[in-house]
């Protein structure tokens, strides 16, 4: 038999090019197929929902204007973290997130369990004008977030949520409109709304209940960010990953 | 007549897409630099963000990181790439200067989409892959393109062995096809909206960029890189590559082991710890990999380190490779899970990134153009006193550049995680904030330094071009042929 040498390889592209990809498939399958297949890599915790039509439209907003950039949603499990923004995040809380919205810096500090923190004015005062609440703050202001909602197609977004898995029912996609204005409406009457959206806050986010703003959509998101799983519920056996 | 009967000459390389991929090279550097040096200033001075939608740091940032990686390195890698190949196989660019043409065209028009799309907030929102489906189909139609065109014309060649350089680019091209199709799998909505949504979401969709995003590091910004080095370094020493057993060892674990890092990027975070575990364990051992490339690479000067004296192109060259293995050094070091709990989310990352981009990146395109810009021209390049004027001014800047990100990015992972002694924390979020200021101000006087030595070049590269006399053959650099091993 021929001895193998190198040279085999490097006289033949086709075999160079199977090779190759051979060689950079093996680590991507072995960390990802995995993720998919184990079920026990999302906790088993109760009260994970998805967003509602005005939480959904919000978080759209956070992605466009490139919120990730700067500010985290992944609080790790230290001392400081925990007592800084409270229990560490987990993977069930992000597991309707298209896309994910972990980031990877914190110029400004994470945002996992930012909901409830501060009031909606504060949330809408500080977007406007960053300055005026935090002097030592270096964020952009966001006045123009005070503009109507574009909301048009919102039954689309909820079907192509659906198409990547998110349980949106038949009921809430058809519902969507009415659900959106419903949650920036306080006085709307919001029986059907609760029942498909446990726990989802209804109000006048920019303290404007009129008109459905951008600034609406934001601060519904904002508000309900790590608020979903109640962690006095929960037990150390839920939480166990592979 | 003289021409019926002079033998028929080998159709020339294919040269004009390739200068214009250099031209795109130097304009793009410095669109990016810019764009850096901008949202330097906005984390400095916030009234930078000018109370527009289009122009706060969130719409920029992407503007900046794609400008770099994709429009400055891209342009570089795909412009040598195709050089490279063509000298290297002794053969004419598969499918001529039409090919070449499209690429070139293609690739401009890929960025133009990107950058415009997120002045306008179009973004998938996920980093190094913020374009949306319909400009990630055109890209990888313009990719499949360039692996037709690269493989196409390594089939043709006439030298028996694939030359190193083109391994390491061959297999920039494979992956950068599998990781950017991977990552990108998306439903759009329709009902004429742009968006889309990912087909993956949370922890799934976290390992899956990471893997995509580490990667874009490991084969765009290394892997194609090395191929660079491959080729100009020899060049410019006029010596062959060290060892070819030490490329062959390089090669091979290098594309096998980077590919396994993404996970050091979601160190402590809601992904399972085999997972974390696995990309620290495959990150440290990458270090191997990296420092053999790496003294492969200098080690190709061995009797020619003169030449650092009076090319100081070459000393481009050689500075990169430096830069290259500081930056795999840190790099393992930040992936251990101890280290990584103070340096992640902080500045620290983002130094480390720049002495990779900005040394090692930067710095062996910058060398590969004072190399090529002669030869594509024919001309004798306008003034090597301007080239050490580049250098040194890059230099400084990248030194004032991480050691800001240094000092800034460990101070404040201390103070995050301080506590008094009473036992409370004894930082509120806001003053790491503030603390950051004068650290912010030194760095984007280290960006401006850099951009400041990209418009030296370029205008040492406008002097050359369109200089009027065509040098000599023997005034420039050698261009031949080089044999595999």
């Amino acid at each position: 038999m021929k001895r193998f040498t190198h040279a085999l390889i490097e006289k033949n592209l086709i075999l160079l090019g199977v090779l190759t990809l051979l060689t950079v498939a093996i680590g991507g399958l072995v960390q990802i197929v995995p993720l998919f297949l184990v079920e026990t890599t999302i906790e088993r915790v109760q009260g994970i929902r998805p967003y509602t039509p005005l939480e959904l439209m919000g978080r759209n907003i956070y992605v466009r204007e490139g919120c990730y950039l700067c500010h985290s949603q992944m609080v790790r499990p230290f001392r400081d973290e925990a007592e800084r923004y409270g229990h560490y995040s987990l993977a069930a809380e992000s597991m309707y997130d298209h896309p994910f919205q972990w980031g990877s810096k914190r110029t400004g500090p994470d945002l996992a369990r930012v909901g409830g923190r501060y009031s909606d004015d504060w949330h809408a005062a500080h977007l406007r004008s960053p300055r005026d609440l935090v002097p030592a703050s270096v964020m952009p202001p966001y006045a123009f977030l005070d503009r109507p909602l574009d909301a048009e197609a919102i039954r689309a977004h909820l079907r192509a949520q659906r198409g990547v898995g998110v349980p949106y029912s038949d009921e809430m996609v058809a519902e969507a409109a009415n659900d959106l204005a419903t949650q920036a409406t306080p006085e709307a009457d919001a029986s059907g709304f609760s029942r498909r959206y446990p726990n989802a806050r209804q109000a006048a986010f920019d303290a404007d209940p009129k008109v459905v703003t951008e600034m609406d959509a934001l601060v519904a998101y904002l508000q309900m960010l790590g608020t979903l799983v109640r962690f006095s519920d929960v037990t150390p056996d839920q939480l166990r990953q592979p | 007549m003289a021409a019926i009967a002079a033998p028929i000459p080998t159709e020339p390389d294919v040269e004009a897409p390739v200068r214009a991929f250099a031209i795109a090279t130097v304009f793009w550097g410095i669109a990016g630099f810019l764009a850096g040096v901008v949202i330097a200033a906005q984390l400095a001075f916030p009234l930078l963000n000018l109370d527009l939608e289009w122009t706060t740091f969130g719409r920029l940032r992407p503007l900046h990181t794609s400008a770099v990686i994709f429009a400055f390195g891209g342009n570089a890698l795909i412009g040598t790439s195709l050089f490279i190949v063509q000298r290297t196989c002794r053969a004419r660019l598969f499918g001529g200067e039409e090919m070449g043409w499209f690429l070139f065209w293609g690739y401009q028009f890929f960025i133009v989409t990107a950058a415009v799309g997120y002045l306008f907030g179009v973004t998938q929102g996920k980093e190094y892959a913020e374009p949306e489906w319909y400009v990630d189909l055109w890209l990888t139609l313009v990719w499949v393109v360039y692996l037709v065109t690269f493989g196409g014309t390594i089939l043709k060649r006439k030298e028996p062995h694939i030359y190193v350089a083109n391994w390491f680019l061959l297999a920039f091209i494979i992956t950068v096809a599998m990781l950017h199709i991977v990552n990108n799998l998306a439903l759009p909505v329709g009902d004429g909206v742009g968006k889309s949504y990912g087909l993956a979401s949370g922890v799934q969709d976290a390992m899956i960029q990471w893997w995509y995003g580490h990667n874009a590091v490991g084969f765009f910004l290394t892997a194609g890189f090395l191929g660079m080095m491959y080729y100009f370094i020899p060049k410019q020493a006029g010596r062959p590559v060290y060892s070819y057993r030490l490329s062959i060892v390089h090669f091979w674990s290098l594309i096998f082991l980077y590919i396994w890092a993404g996970p050091h990027h979601l160190h402590y975070t809601a992904l399972p710890d085999w997972a974390q575990t696995l990309g620290m364990v495959f990150s440290i051992m990458l270090w191997m990999p990296s420092w053999g490339g790496m003294i492969n690479g200098l080690m190709t000067l061995s009797g020619a380190w003169d030449k650092l004296r009076t090319d100081p192109g070459l000393r481009f060259s050689v500075t990169a490779v430096g830069f290259y293995a500081m930056a795999t050094f840190e790099g393992p070091v930040m992936s251990i899970r101890a280290v990584n709990s103070l340096s992640h989310y902080t500045d620290w990352t983002i130094g480390h990134v720049h002495s990779g981009a900005l040394g090692w990146n930067g710095f062996i395109i910058f060398g590969a153009l004072y190399w090529l810009i002669p030869v594509l021209w024919k001309k004798r390049l306008y003034s090597e006193r301007l080239v050490s004027w580049h250098f040194w001014v890059a230099t400084l800047g990248i030194v004032l550049y991480i050691t800001a990100m240094w000092v800034s990015g460990i101070m404040q992972g201390l103070m995050w995680r301080a506590y008094d002694e009473h036992g409370f924390l004894q930082y509120a979020f806001v003053e790491t904030v503030a603390a950051m200021h004068p650290y912010y101000v030194i760095r984007m006087l280290g960006g401006l330094l850099y951009l400041s030595g990209a418009l030296i070049m370029a205008w040492n590269i406008y002097r050359t071009v369109t200089a009027k006399e065509e040098a000599a053959p023997a005034a420039l650099p050698a261009a031949l042929p080089m044999a595999a091993e």
